[in-house]
C-alpha cells in the first residue's frame, strides 16, 4: 500500500512539475513581448550594422527555393528576388545569407532571430498578420490541385470522402481544403518534399497547395499535372518580425524599384513559365 | 498559466490521437513479441543457418534508425508496387524494429539460465524442445520480463514518429492543433501529459516488477 | 529503381556532408548529456536532499516522454517563452535533455549495483563519503555502466535522425532532398543511408562488447 501511495505522489509530482513549468513559461511570455518591443533597435539599423540580410527561403520548392545537391546552393524565384532586394538595400547582392525554412519552421525562426526576413512562398493572411509584418504582395498565387496524369479528379468538386488529399503542416492550403472539400481525408506532412514524395508513392490521390509550387512539381516530374484552376487567392508577401516598419518600408521601396526597372519581370520570366 | 480552452476545444482531436497511439502500440507490441520470439529461437536453436539469419536481423535493425525503416516502407515500397497507409507502415516499422530488441532480451534471458541445466535435462531424456518448454523458458521469463517492459515503453514513445507519415496518432493530432491555433507551448504540454498517462504507470509497473523479481531470487 | 543515378558522386558527397552534421550534433550531445547525466545520476544516488528529488522528477518525466516531442517542444515552444535557439542548438539541447535522463538512470543503477557493504567498509576504514564514492564505488560501478552507456550512444546517433523534422541538414534530411528529385532514387538512397548508419553503429557495438569482455 505504501508503495502505491508513493507512486501516486510521484505521478502527481511529475504532472505538477510539468504544469509549474508551463505556468512560469506563460508568465515569461508576456513580459518578454513587452521587453522586445521597448528595447530593440529598429530592425533596419540592425541589418545595416550587420551589413548582411539573412533570408529564410524554402529548400524543397522548385522554381521558388530548391536546394541543388551538386552545389549546395538554393535556387529559385524567391532567392533571386532576395538577392536583388539586398543589392538595393545594402548596395551589394553578395551581402546575403540564406537559411532553409519550412512552412512550419519559418515563423519561429523569424521570431528567434535566426533569420531577418521570410521570403518563402508565404501567403499574406489575417492570422499571420498578428504574428509578423508583411510587405506588399510580390507574387500572386492561388491554391490548386496536382494529380497524376489520367486521374479521375478534374476539379475540387471531385474530392469526396474516398479521396486522400495531401497537404503540408502549417500551410494555409491545409486549412482551406478542409473548408472547400470537407468530406475528403486530409493527410498533412512535414514539408513539400515529403508531401510530393508521398503523392508520387501513391499515398494520396491529390496534392494541394499554391499553383506556383505545384507548377514546380509538375515541371520536375511530367507524370503529374495541375487540374481545376485556382480556387483561392494567395498573395505572397515578404515577412518581418513585428514592429519592423522601417525594414518593411525599405523592402517595399526596393520592390517598387525592381518592378519599374524591369528586373522583376526578368526574374519572373526566368523561373515562372506557364 | 496553461490555456485549458485549447485542451477542451480540441478534446476530440487529442482523444482521437490518444486512441490511435494506444492501438498502434498494442498492435506493434503483439507483432514484435511474436516476431522477436521467433528471431530469438532462430538465434538460440542449434542450427547454424538459422543462427546467422537471426544474428543478421538483430544486428541490422538494432543499428539503423527507426525513421529509415518507416520511410522505406511508406515511400520506398510503393516504388515496387507495395503500398501501406501511414498507420499500417508505422505499425509494421515499429514491429520490425522493436522485434530486434525483444529478440535480444529473450536470448539474453535464455542464455542466462545455466548451460548445465540444459545438459542435465537432455541427459535425463528430455528432447531439446521439451527442455526449452519445461526447464529453460519458465526460468528465462522471469529475467526477460523487465527488459520486455522497457521495450514496450520505448515502443510507445517511438510511436510518436508516426506523425511524419500522417498516421493520425497523438503527436500528429497535437501538431495539427498547434498549427491551426498558433499555440505551441500549451499544446505540447498537453501532448506530453497524454503520453505520461500511458508511460508513467508502465514504467512504474516495470520498476516494481524488477524489484519483486530481484527479491524472489 | 535507379542505383546508378542515385549513387552519383554528387549525391554521395551530399549524403556524407549530412552525416558529418549528424556526427557533429551527436558528438556534442553525447558530451553534454554525459556530463548532465552523471550529475543527475550521482545526485540521485547520494540522496542529496531536494536536489535528489528534483533530479528524480526530471529523469522520470523526461524518460517517459518521446524524444520527438522534446525536439518539437524545444524548437517550437521554447521561443514562446523567450528561449530562442538555432536549429542546430535546438537539436543538441533536445537530444541532451532526453539522453541525459536515460544516462542518469544507467549511472544510478550502475552505482546501486555495487554492494552496500562496500560503502560501509570504506567508511569504517576511515575514508570520507566522497572518497569512498570516488575510489571504491565509482570504479566498480563504471564497469557495469560502460556497455549500456555505449548502447545509449548508439541510440543517440540513431535518434539524431529525428531532427529531420526541424530541417537540421543531417543525413536523413539530405536523403529526403534527394528522394524528392526522383522516385527511383528512394530505395537506393535509403539502402545507402542504412548501410552508413549500420557500419558506424555496428563498429561502436563491437567496441562495447570488447570493453565488456576486458572488464
Amino acid at each position: 500500500m505504501f508503495k502505491n501511495r508513493k507512486f501516486l505522489m510521484f505521478m502527481l509530482l511529475s504532472v505538477l512539475s510539468v504544469l509549474v513549468l508551463a505556468a512560469c513559461g506563460g508568465g515569461d511570455k508576456e513580459s518578454k513581448d513587452k521587453d522586445s518591443g521597448a528595447k530593440s533597435k529598429s530592425s533596419l539599423e540592425t541589418i545595416k550594422a550587420n551589413d548582411k540580410i539573412v533570408w529564410g527561403v524554402k529548400n524543397d520548392t522548385k522554381l521558388f527555393g530548391l536546394k541543388n545537391p551538386s552545389t549546395g546552393e538554393i535556387e529559385g524565384f524567391d532567392v533571386d528576388i532576395a538577392k536583388e532586394l539586398t543589392k538595393i538595400i545594402l548596395g551589394d547582392e553578395t551581402k546575403v545569407e540564406f537559411k532553409e525554412v519550412t512552412s512550419k519552421t519559418r515563423i519561429p525562426m523569424l521570431n528567434n532571430g535566426d533569420i531577418d526576413s521570410i521570403i518563402a512562398t508565404m501567403t499574406i493572411s489575417k492570422e499571420r498578420r498578428k504574428e509578423v509584418d508583411f510587405t506588399d504582395v510580390y507574387f500572386e498565387a492561388g491554391q490548386s490541385l496536382l494529380v497524376k496524369k489520367g486521374s479521375k479528379i478534374k476539379s475540387i468538386d471531385d474530392l469526396d470522402s474516398k479521396t486522400k488529399v495531401i497537404a503540408v503542416k502549417g500551410s494555409t492550403s491545409a486549412i482551406n481544403i478542409r473548408e472547400k472539400a470537407p468530406d475528403a481525408q486530409v493527410l498533412e506532412f512535414e514539408n513539400y518534399a515529403e508531401a510530393f514524395t508521398a503523392l508520387k508513392a501513391g499515398q494520396g490521390d491529390v496534392l494541394t497547395t499554391d499553383d506556383s509550387i505545384l507548377y514546380g512539381m509538375a515541371s520536375q516530374d511530367n507524370n503529374f499535372e495541375l487540374v481545376g484552376g485556382k480556387f483561392t487567392e494567395e498573395p505572397y508577401g515578404i515577412a518581418m518580425k513585428k514592429g519592423s516598419d522601417d525594414f518593411v518600408k525599405a523592402v517595399n521601396d526596393a520592390l517598387a524599384e525592381l518592378k519599374s526597372n524591369g528586373k522583376y519581370n526578368e526574374i519572373h520570366d526566368k523561373w515562372i513559365k506557364k | 498559466m496553461l490555456d485549458f480552452t485549447i485542451l477542451t476545444d480540441n478534446m476530440g482531436m487529442f482523444l482521437e490521437g490518444f486512441k490511435n497511439t494506444l492501438i498502434v502500440s498494442l498492435l506493434a507490441l503483439i507483432g514484435s513479441f511474436i516476431l522477436g520470439t521467433l528471431i530469438a529461437v532462430f538465434r538460440i536453436a542449434p542450427i547454424k543457418p538459422l543462427n546467422w539469419i537471426g544474428t543478421i536481423y538483430v544486428e541490422f535493425f538494432r543499428n539503423i534508425p527507426l525513421l529509415i525503416i518507416l520511410f522505406f516502407i511508406f515511400i520506398g515500397l510503393p516504388v515496387l508496387g507495395i503500398r501501406f497507409s501511414g498507420f499500417q507502415a508505422g505499425t509494421i516499422a515499429l514491429t520490425v524494429y522493436t522485434a530486434a530488441f525483444i529478440a535480444e532480451a529473450i536470448r539474453a534471458g535464455v542464455l542466462s539460465v545455466h548451460k548445465g541445466q540444459t545438459e542435465a535435462a537432455r541427459s535425463s531424456g528430455l528432447t531439446y524442445i521439451q527442455t526449452m518448454r519445461y526447464i529453460i523458458l519458465p526460468q528465462a521469463i522471469k529475467i526477460v520480463i523487465p527488459p520486455l517492459g522497457n521495450q514496450f515503453l520505448n515502443l510507445v514513445k517511438n510511436s510518436s514518429i508516426l506523425t511524419i507519415v500522417a498516421a493520425g496518432e497523438l503527436m500528429y493530432q497535437g501538431d495539427l492543433i498547434s498549427s491551426r491555433t498558433f499555440v505551441t507551448f500549451d499544446v505540447y504540454i498537453f501532448i506530453a501529459l497524454f503520453y505520461l498517462i500511458i508511460t508513467l504507470p508502465l514504467s512504474y509497473g516495470i520498476n516494481r516488477l524488477e524489484k519483486s523479481l530481484a527479491k524472489s531470487n | 529503381m535507379d542505383f546508378i543515378g542515385a549513387y552519383s558522386p554528387d549525391h554521395i558527397v551530399f549524403l556524407l556532408k549530412g552525416f558529418l552534421v549528424t556526427l557533429e550534433v551527436a558528438g556534442i550531445s553525447i558530451l553534454l548529456s554525459f556530463l548532465l547525466g552523471a550529475i543527475l545520476g550521482i545526485v540521485r544516488y547520494t540522496k542529496v536532499p531536494v536536489f535528489a528529488q528534483i533530479s528524480a522528477i526530471f529523469v522520470e518525466t523526461i524518460r517517459n516522454l518521446p524524444l520527438l516531442l522534446i525536439i518539437f517542444f524545444v524548437y517550437f515552444a521554447l521561443p514562446e517563452v523567450g528561449i530562442k535557439l538555432s536549429i542546430t542548438w535546438s537539436a543538441i539541447l533536445a537530444l541532451t535533455i532526453f539522453e541525459s535522463a536515460m544516462l542518469a538512470e544507467i549511472i544510478r543503477s550502475g552505482l546501486n549495483s555495487v554492494h552496500k557493504g562496500q560503502m560501509e567498509a570504506g567508511r569504517s576504514s576511515g575514508l570520507s563519503y566522497i572518497q569512498t564514492l570516488w575510489y571504491i564505488i565509482l570504479p566498480q560501478g563504471v564497469r557495469r555502466m560502460v556497455p549500456p552507456i555505449v548502447s545509449q550512444f548508439i541510440s543517440l546517433l540513431k535518434d539524431t535522425s529525428l531532427a529531420v523534422v526541424i530541417a537540421l541538414p543531417e543525413m536523413m534530411h539530405n536523403a529526403q532532398v534527394l528522394n524528392a528529385q526522383n522516385i527511383n532514387y528512394i530505395i537506393p538512397i535509403f539502402i545507402l543511408v542504412a548501410v552508413i548508419y549500420f557500419i558506424v553503429n555496428f563498429a561502436l557495438s563491437l567496441v562495447a562488447r570488447r570493453l565488456e569482455l576486458n572488464m
